[in-house]
């Protein structure tokens, strides 16, 4: 890290990430904080000839040590003492955001304000004189509208200027006399005094703060601190009571006052918010709503694609069949033609889908609809041990698992977050679609829309039934309380939204990029290659040839496994790859079939392989069975090995349970 | 003092007590929502979350933890 350390702290939902966009520029880099899995941006850029490194510090309300987010910012500004704090501070709902402002002074970091959403205050009819709200609080203060690149300029001029400053700390009357007792203390030991700011460490230990109480415990000097403390607080507990809402009355208190002189007009209106939460939290119409919305994501999201899709396609196998005639060697013709390239074309034809379902999601997401889904949702969501904010990463889902299960960051609870991960891949995603297309094509000729629906029926249903089970047996408990800010509707800020678009199908891209393609060479490999050795190019087109291939061997392998429900060899290879990612199974079939994947349908139905009831069993099991290996490596990142592991096993059990309830109640109907 | 999730759309009233727990306590104060504060219920559905406004801000509150906030109705 070189330049001039600074750091971004805002509550969430203040346009901290537009404004650390615009700072830097393309110039960042997306990690994790050590141990846990909070996103950790950091970028740079250069003012008035100086370099500066920036930490955007995850959306926090306060500076506790309850939760992680608070305690990774709370613990960045006390230990790499940046040289400069943002505050990030949205100005249509002042008195809450200065409540992190006055904590950051406490601390006794340089902190700048940058004032964000003028123009949605204004519009809620209040105004603020900015140069009013600097003098009471100390500190420079940038009014912006960042989503409209209003005062970036101003902010890194500030930047510039404030470097080097040491704000005034806030008084807290009531408490003076026995914070400054508790200092006099501190003081004393001089290494405190290096590392800590004395104060933050004595307001700290007044509120009962365990990593306070860490800090101190390292000093010679813990036993006179610890008397000093516990006589401090017996006197303060007959004044005031509980000290710890005591010391946030008084805060509130300072900040009433605050926001009293620096807020000059104000007036009631009813914002378009309100008119707008009248009907979308509305008892009745707030579900049928949500699935009415939900509804249109789907069908944008596929109606736009589609020629996409087909376009990439197309262009795929164009490329594929040039290659190779241009190749005389079949070995090297065949891994680029019917390996990489195909192998590339599968993955890639999932992109448009996938990317226009997550612009549509960013878009609710930055509109404020998202957390009204979460509120009229967590009723249902409740019944099944789930969390309110559960809904998202589900509904996500059913584009891709890897970014859902990513975006159950949201849910701070781990019990919460871990039962959302679990049943996630329950969820239907679109690479599952083209094996139900393709089998209800088959075999549900004229009702292919019914049995592809029932799929995501039994999907969700699975999902809740598992949900609700798993937190009766693993998870004992409720879900964690519910609280969570509804932040006023907002015009789309689009650079925001093909923001968060992007780097949700950049995950896709490149986790699933690499295994699927390299899951798909490998299918290649097996198949032209057996015990024998090398069998050629025709082995992908001709059956008999492939028997004698790798891949007949392992489907021979699995197939009394599958008997019970009626598969033959081919299905278990096909279901076998579908682990790597589930679209391999169609591609898979076709080559065990020897057609192409338009013709596919009439020959499997012909083959006399499945009947009506094994093929529907094969679908649900494909619904079911182990998450794609780009999933499995998800649920590994966010959750760890163990879980993983886990989620592979009960779904296996699980899918295998339900093909055989699909196949015995089919059986019996006939 | 009744709890939060007694009161009715569009009642208001002030906070007194939180209880269960420092956490959620250091939690609500934050987002604007500690003892003290003056609260306007606006959506109480009588199952599900509540929607409270306090100032300008506006919190979804899951019914379990509206139970443990307690109001004195204005």
């Amino acid at each position: 890290m070189e330049g001039t350390l600074i750091t971004l702290i805002g509550n969430p939902n203040v346009g901290k990430t537009t404004i650390f966009n615009a700072l830097t520029g393309l110039k960042q880099h997306v990690g994790n904080w050590p141990g846990v899995t909070v996103e950790k941006k950091e970028g740079e850029f250069e003012h008035g000839g100086k370099r500066f490194h920036v930490v955007d510090l995850p959306g926090v309300y306060a500076l506790t040590a309850y939760s992680i987010d608070e305690k990774i910012a709370r613990d960045f500004i006390v230990r790499e003492k940046p040289d400069l704090v943002v505050d990030i501070v949205d100005a249509s709902n002042l008195q809450r955001n200065l409540y992190l402002t006055l904590q950051l002074l406490e601390i006794g970091a340089n902190v700048l304000v940058a004032l964000n959403k003028i123009d949605l205050a204004e519009e809620k009819g209040i105004k603020i004189d900015p140069r009013e709200l600097e003098r009471v609080l100390g500190v420079s203060v940038i009014p912006m509208v960042a989503s409209r690149g209003e005062g970036i300029k101003e902010l890194k001029d500030a930047i510039l200027k404030n470097l080097g400053r040491k704000p005034e700390p806030v008084k807290y009357p009531n408490f003076e006399p026995y914070i400054e007792r508790l200092i006099r203390i501190i003081g004393l030991d001089g290494r405190l005094v290096k590392e800590y700011n004395p104060r933050w460490l004595a307001i700290k230990l007044l509120e009962g703060d365990e990593d306070a109480k860490g800090i101190v415990g390292g000093s010679p000097l813990r036993d006179e601190i610890m008397r000093e403390l516990i006589k401090v607080k017996k006197e303060l507990q007959k004044k005031h009571g509980d000290i710890e809402l005591a010391l946030a009355d008084e805060r509130y208190g300072i900040i009433s006052k605050i926001a009293e002189s620096a807020i000059v007009e104000r007036e009631e209106r009813m914002t378009f918010s309100e008119m707008l939460d009248e009907v979308l939290t509305h008892k009745y119409l707030g579900i049928p709503i949500f699935i009415g919305v939900m509804w249109a994501v789907f069908k944008f999201t596929f109606d736009v694609s589609a020629p996409f899709s087909d376009i990439i396609d197309w262009f795929f196998s164009w490329l594929g069949d040039s290659v190779g005639t241009h190749i005389s060697n079949d070995a090297l013709s065949s891994l680029l033609r019917d390996g990489i390239i195909a192998g590339l074309g599968s993955v890639l034809v999932f992109l448009p889908p996938i990317a226009f379902l997550f612009l549509a999601f960013s878009w609710l997401e930055d509109s404020g609809y998202m957390a009204r889904a979460a509120f009229v949702m967590d009723r249902v969501m409740h019944r099944f041990g789930l969390h309110g904010k559960s809904v998202i990463p589900m509904i996500m889902g059913f584009g891709c698992n890897v970014p859902a299960i990513m975006a159950t960051r949201t849910l701070e609870d781990e019990k919460d977050r871990l039962l959302t991960i679990l049943v996630n891949p329950l969820m239907s995603c679109s690479a599952r679609l083209p094996v139900y297309m393709l089998f209800a094509g088959a075999f549900f000729a004229g009702r292919e829309g019914t049995a592809i629906t029932s799929m995501y029926l039994l999907g969700i249903g699975l999902a809740l039934v598992i949900a609700w089970l798993f937190r009766k047996v693993i998870f004992k408990g409720e879900p964690s309380y519910f609280i969570m800010e509804l932040p006023p509707y907002n015009r789309p800020n689009w650079r925001a939204i093909i923001g968060a678009t992007w780097s949700r199908t950049e995950k896709f891209l490149r986790k699933a990029g690499t295994i699927i393609f390299a899951g798909v060479v490998v299918v290649w490999l097996l198949s032209v290659t057996g015990p024998g050795g090398y069998l050629g190019s025709e082995a992908l087109e001709n059956g008999a040839l492939l028997s004698k291939s790798w891949v007949a061997v392992i489907g021979h392998a699995l197939q009394p496994l599958f008997s019970p429900m009626g598969w033959d060899w081919r299905a278990g290879v096909a279901l076998f790859f579908g682990f790597i990612a589930k679209e391999v199974v169609v591609g898979t079939l076709g080559v065990l079939y020897g057609v192409g994947e338009e013709n596919l349908p009439h020959v499997i139905a012909a083959s006399g392989t499945f009947t009506p009831v094994t093929a529907y069993a094969f679908m649900a099991f494909v619904l079911i069975y182990v998450p794609c290996v780009a999933t499995i490596g998800a649920i590994k990142g966010e959750a760890g090995w163990k879980w993983a592991l886990f989620a592979v096993v009960y779904e296996l059990i699980l899918a295998y349970i339900v093909a055989l309830v699909i196949v015995g109640i089919g059986g019996a109907l006939a | 003092m009744v709890p939060l999730a007694f009161l009715d759309e569009g009642a208001r009233g002030k906070i007194v007590r939180i209880t269960g727990g420092h956490g959620i306590l250091a939690r609500l104060t934050a987002m604007g929502f500690g003892p003290g504060r003056e609260v306007k219920v606006v959506r109480n559905q009588m199952a599900g979350p509540l929607l409270v406004a306090s100032g300008d801000a506006q919190v979804a509150i899951g019914r379990g933890m509206a139970m443990k906030i307690l109001v004195e109705v204005e």
